[in-house]
């Protein structure tokens, strides 16, 4: 557990950022993925392409296949044909543990926080360190994980007053922060967000799309399904748009109009 | 940026709920100290060394099997089958005692430890059937522990031989149930574990006896189970599980494997407290922890433990256990007839989970 501590990723946040323009090699590479369930092909050929630094807007209609897509990137699904290259090698994951160990984290519309317990406390789940009390027995080391959460925090610039209340009683912003704040402190390659602003107010999604930008400042790409135009066209890079579970656009959004793109997910307009 | 997110910051109306946050966290404390005074007051010789002492030895047993509870129900989980768990486990420890000394025969300095680790290992096993049940067949808590409940107390009756208690008549056994680890003479002074041989001429009655054997056993298991659940992975591992099943999952945590060590926990620490009732009563009764099944949760709930799992203290237990004895105790000694006790323990616990809600309601907006 303490060589762990050693390896912990402050550093690699730090360190973090460096020039993204520059590497040449796409984090996440999806050629031809096809999942079926029975006779519905709910991703059909569907390539995708994921560059350091760059956030993608994933953008489709209710059943357009990109819940599906993302959950066979994730691990939670194994796909039917086709390859998924990360950072350069063909994976295959047999679990979403498997995934969020090469890297690969996704942010859930329900968080997957323990509410009972603190900021801390839920950062370390599941990994927690421990230091020796005389000797033989191993106790939880609290104040190790405490100032390592307010450091991951600072490093985000995300503020919560006190760090010792049960997540429960924060906004639900503060609460997609600590998830975020987790992810990246363990170090995520890729970060997948399912609609992280659908259930915050207007001020909150404005500071969960400043951490996206974080993000993508510290070379972090990040996938973002959203439903919510405005937020695509504030954070995005690039936009995928899906219909009926094929890929049937892809803009730069510097390049296109809200117009455009619901053309594409509709159907009104051919790629 | 900054100034947007020190808006994030608490709204002022859940600031502004503190004093309410408070007196619903602390009320147990508070009822508690009531009841001391109310008590002290009105009870002659409630308030004494002596009483206060023999209070906190009888909840012994009963605050074993509610340290166990805690941890489950912290788990959102529930063990219906601690009684008779720790009435199988008395049993077998009788029985087995019985058997060592009487049959083989082995002397009391061997066959007492040895029956104690059969007894402990056994009464363990049902522990390891609900943990299975739950943890990996997904049995929900109550039926699996209601099943066991009534296999312990089948089980409990057919190895006493026909339901009657099984005595143990062997010279010593009651002695370390019911001895002290330190007695006081006013015409001897102290002594240790032994209780001292009074000169002719001293009163017997002047004599104290401190820390009752029962009484160790549970302080030291209440020291051991209050640092598991507050300072160890174990501990924050089980707060997890019961507050939110699926996060502890995907965080890693093996929410089977976990589940299986706390109905075990919860077994074994019924099994010690089998193994000190027959130490203390020299008999084995597999009725023997049927009332204190009720008593265990109740002292859990009332320590502001939530039957909806991941809130709850060693601490708040402990609280809840005392409650309970010190009714039970102050009601017989002001005269009350004593059935009105599971009348009053029964309004506590009511009032204990309407405390538990107007919590809920203050904390969750």
């Amino acid at each position: 557990m303490l060589e762990e501590k050693a390896q912990l990723p402050k550093a690699e946040i730090e360190q973090a950022g460096l020039g993204s323009a520059a590497d040449a090699r796409p984090v996440l590479e999806v050629r031809d993925l096809v999942k079926r369930f029975g006779g519905l092909v709910a991703v059909d050929h569907v390539s995708l392409v994921v560059w350091p630094g760059e956030v993608v807007g994933l953008l489709g209609d209710n059943g357009a296949g990109k819940s599906t897509l993302i959950k066979v990137i994730s691990g939670v699904y194994r796909p039917d044909g086709g390859q998924l290259l990360f950072e350069g090698q063909e994976v295959s994951f047999a679990s979403p543990m498997e995934a969020r160990r090469r890297g690969i984290e996704t942010i859930y519309q329900d968080l997957a926080l323990c509410e009972n317990l603190d900021a801390p406390a839920n950062i370390f789940l599941g990994r927690e360190p421990v230091r020796r009390r005389w000797g033989f027995l191993k106790e939880l080391d609290d104040r190790y994980m405490l100032q390592e959460t307010q450091h991951v925090l600072e490093q985000l610039d995300i503020h919560i007053p006190d760090l010792r209340q049960p997540i429960r009683q924060l906004s639900g912003g503060q609460r997609q922060s600590v998830a975020i704040a987790r992810a990246i402190y363990w170090n995520a390659r890729l970060m997948i967000m399912d609609e992280p602003t659908a259930a915050l107010g207007v001020a909150e999604q404005q500071k969960v799309l400043e951490l996206v930008r974080t993000l993508r400042a510290r070379g972090v790409p990040v996938i973002l399904i959203s439903h919510n135009m405005q937020d695509v066209f504030a954070v995005a890079d690039r936009v995928v748009v899906m219909r009926r579970g094929q890929k049937v656009g892809e803009r730069r959004v510097a390049e296109t109009t809200t117009n455009e793109l619901v053309g594409l997910m509709v159907g009104a307009e051919r790629a | 940026m900054a100034k947007m997110v020190q808006q994030l910051a608490l709204p002022a109306a859940r600031v502004k709920s503190r004093p309410l946050e408070i007196v619903s966290r602390f009320w147990s404390w508070l009822f508690l100290l009531l009841l001391l005074l109310f008590f002290s007051l009105t009870g002659p010789g409630f308030f004494s060394f002596l009483n206060l002492q023999s209070i906190a030895n009888d909840m012994a047993l009963a605050l074993l099997m509610s340290l166990g509870q805690t941890f489950v129900i912290i788990a959102a989980g529930i063990d219906l089958s601690t009684g008779f768990t720790m009435g199988f486990a008395a049993v077998i420890e009788a029985v087995v005692l019985n058997a060592l000394v009487g049959r083989l025969p082995l002397g009391l300095g061997l066959a007492l430890p040895l029956s104690i680790l059969i007894a402990l290992g056994v009464g363990t096993l049902p522990g390891l059937v609900n943990g299975i049940l739950i943890g990996r067949l997904r049995v929900p808590p109550f039926i699996a522990t209601l099943g066991m409940y009534g296999i312990a107390r089948g089980l409990g009756f057919i190895f006493s031989g026909g339901g009657q208690p099984v005595s143990v008549q062997i010279p010593g056994v009651g002695d370390i149930g019911n001895g002290y680890l330190l007695y006081y003479h006013p015409a001897v002074g102290f002594s240790w574990l032994h209780a001292p041989l009074l000169p002719p001429g001293a009163r017997p009655r002047d004599l104290i006896s401190i820390l009752p054997f029962p009484l160790i056993v549970a302080i030291v298991a209440f020291l051991l189970c209050y640092w598991l659940l507050s300072r160890t992975r174990f501990g924050r591992h089980t707060y997890a599980l019961g507050g939110a099943p699926e996060a502890a999952r995907r965080a890693g945590i093996p929410v089977a494997r976990q589940t299986l060590k706390l109905y075990m926990l919860s077994a074994f620490l019924a099994s010690v407290a089998g193994v000190l009732y027959v130490l203390r009563f020299t008999n084995g009764d597999a009725n023997a922890g049927d009332p204190l099944l009720l008593d265990s949760i109740a002292a859990v709930v009332i320590g502001g433990a939530s039957l909806f799992g991941g809130e709850g203290t060693m601490v708040g237990t402990l609280i809840g256990t005392l409650i309970i004895y010190v009714i039970q105790n102050g009601l017989v000694i002001i005269g009350i007839d004593p059935y009105w006790q599971f009348v009053a323990i029964g309004a506590v616990i009511i009032l204990a989970v309407l405390m538990d809600q107007a919590k809920a309601r203050v904390l969750n907006r």
